[in-house]
């Protein structure tokens, strides 16, 4: 939630400074130590992950290493390591901010995501509902959420990566039903969020309000996330619904040029996200329900994803550029739903 | 002017130097670059930027909200402050110690306590649920929120006008045949009246620029409960740094401008009474 990721980023900071200076070569005595500022909803996942890294590397170069972790919002993360923060690995909810890293601080080349496979995504999620306990509203797609009377609880699109692919899940499910007719989508997205009551900034932030405030008959959220819920909420409060279409979210990583090259940690930056894309490390986002991109990591790893027909941003929207230019950008298609009538 | 009438004092040049030194680096420095990164936009986009409906909407919910919260801050900070100086009651210490709570607790900690206590499932939501009042997730509870923070200034500022307050002053307006009202009225508010408009004054600005306790139970619905600092907020998420400058800039002049006016009214209420708080 915000203030602990606020606490824990200024604690960052100053330990960022400190170790800066203690072992720039980054490879003091305490080993090597690198940060990979992250969004809000991967906390647990990076634990896991950072745990078994440091045992590889350290079987593999006798060294030992720890991963500092900062989380936020998407955006706003991104937005620290543009301002200063040192990240040696990114880790973020969607491809644009790291493309906004790369174009307002020039900390790595614009051509990032081509450098690692599936486009520089190593684990996809999706977008799912969230309901109370036994579905009082009867919310099985995306077509019963725009009824009237329905309280649809997400996060604010402009700044919340979570709720960029809510809000892209219900535009090309729209799209796709309308046999890509733009203005019918249109008229589709601006109904669901006439059906919302709160915007919160950040997914977590949505996910208390409906949680834990009682506001709201449907919750837009990341799958995992969803399960993240009903572990921490109890599922004898929620239960998850899977759509039968819905939009497949690739969150993004990418080693920063320019602070691993300072800072000499390019090896194991570039190891620690090829660890991701490696037998092991997929069975740990299959765990922690991101859905791998390798075949049988999920059935290793004793998870079943139910099977969902997904569409990319690629598809419906030209690729995260067009998307935001189109949706998100100030008087874009967002803006225009809650433009005042006359 | 006014320099030669104080330089008989020592120090003097050093301890001014220090002002405008302190003044500059805290207040003046900060201030000035983010007027310079304002200019970055040409006026046409300085204005689009500063007058777009939604901002347009935020600065009137931020200003009514904030008024509503000083008044109501004025009054009853009033109270508070009058209690805890001219009545010994068991417990005195205790509720002047938590007068200053809001200051201490950092304000997403309020925020979150507030919205969770006025949601519609909370301690005090659920009652007022059924009267049809909704203070969660709406203007009533953004005012809510900033009456909370508020508070202390209003109560630490009137505390010792009041304490300073002379009894004989009442007593001569007593033995002069004034009723209660009458000397509260004439004799008590007007001395007061100085140090009443810096909490206000104080209350009020703060209330101005809160963002922590505000968001989460504002509900940030664009045009209806979007506060001018998320708006802020907001756009630096979004990469427009200049655009959220522009609509900075502006809440500063207003503010700027809304306590200079406040300044200049109390130093004419303090002459009229020949002091000043």
């Amino acid at each position: 939630m915000g203030l602990r990721s606020i606490s824990r980023r200024q604690l960052f900071t100053v330990a960022a400074t400190a170790a800066g200076v203690a072992c720039s070569s980054g490879d003091g005595n305490g080993g090597t130590i690198l940060r990979n500022v992250s969004y809000d909803p991967t906390r647990e996942f990076y634990q896991d992950i950072n745990a078994r890294f440091a045992e590889v590397w350290k079987a593999k170069s006798g060294a030992a290493l720890t991963v500092e972790q900062s989380h936020g919002g998407s955006g706003k993360q991104a937005r620290a390591v543009i301002d200063g923060l040192e990240a040696d690995v990114v880790t973020l909810a969607l491809a644009y901010d790291i493309d906004a890293i790369a174009e307002k601080a020039h900390l790595l080349p614009a051509t990032w995501q081509t450098r690692l496979p599936n486009n520089s995504s190593p684990y996809t999620s999706t977008i799912v509902f969230l309901v109370r306990k036994g579905n009082p509203k009867g919310i099985r797609g995306w077509d019963d959420i725009v009824k009237p009377g329905i309280a649809v609880v997400t996060a604010n699109p402009k700044t919340s990566g979570g709720a960029r692919w809510n809000y892209l899940a219900a535009w090309g499910f729209a799209l796709k039903q309308n046999n890509g007719d733009q203005g019918k989508a249109r008229e589709f997205v601006s109904t669901v969020y006439k059906n919302v009551p709160v915007l919160d900034s950040g997914a977590r932030g949505s996910t208390t309000t409906f949680a834990q405030r009682g506001l709201g008959d449907v919750l837009l959220s990341w799958e995992n996330e969803a399960y993240m819920a009903l572990k921490e909420f109890g599922a004898d409060q929620l239960e998850i619904v899977v759509p039968q279409q819905s939009v497949l979210a690739e969150p993004v990583v990418a080693v920063v040029d320019a602070l691993v090259e300072r800072r000499g940690t390019r090896n194991a930056a570039e190891a620690y996200l090829q660890f991701l894309y490696a037998d092991a490390g997929q069975e740990i986002a299959a765990k922690h329900r991101y859905r791998p991109r390798q075949d049988g990591a999920a059935a290793r790893a004793g998870v079943t994803f139910p099977k969902i027909e997904l569409y990319s941003v690629d598809e419906i929207a030209g690729g995260w550029k067009s998307a935001h230019a189109a949706h998100f950008a100030d008087g874009a298609l967002f803006d225009e739903i809650y433009k005042p009538v006359g | 002017m006014s320099f030669r009438r104080y330089s008989i004092l020592p120090g003097f040049g050093i301890t001014l130097g220090y002002t405008v030194f302190y003044l500059s680096l805290v207040v003046i420095i900060p201030l000035g670059a983010l007027i310079l990164k304002s200019t970055s936009l040409s006026w046409d986009q300085f204005l689009a930027a500063a007058t777009a409906p939604r901002v347009v909407a935020s600065y009137r919910l931020t200003l009514l909200s904030s008024l509503a919260a000083a008044l109501v801050n004025a009054f009853f900070g009033f109270i508070v402050a009058w209690s805890l100086v001219r009545y010994d009651f068991p417990g005195r210490r205790i509720v002047d110690a938590l007068v200053d709570l809001p200051f201490a607790l950092p304000t997403a900690v309020s925020g979150i306590v507030l919205s969770t206590i006025y949601a519609k499932n909370g301690w005090i939501g659920q009652f007022l649920e059924p009267l049809g009042i909704r203070a969660a997730y709406s203007p009533l509870g953004i005012t809510i929120a900033l009456i909370f923070i508020g508070l202390p200034f209003v109560v630490r500022i009137m505390q010792p006008a009041i304490e300073e307050l002379d009894p004989e002053m009442e007593e001569a307006a007593g033995s002069l045949g004034a009723n209660g009202w009458q000397t509260f009225s004439r004799v008590i508010f007007p001395s007061l009246l100085p140090a009443l408009t810096t909490g206000f004054a104080l209350a009020f600005a703060r209330a101005l620029g809160e963002y922590g306790s505000v968001i989460f139970i504002a509900g940030n619905m664009p045009m209806k409960t979007e506060i001018t600092s998320l708006l802020i907020v907001t756009k630096l998420e979004q990469y427009d740094y200049a655009g959220a400058t522009a609509i900075a800039v502006v809440m500063l002049a207003a503010s700027f401008l809304l306590l200079l006016g406040i300044n200049l009214f109390q130093r004419h209420s303090g002459a009229r009474f020949g002091r000043t708080a």
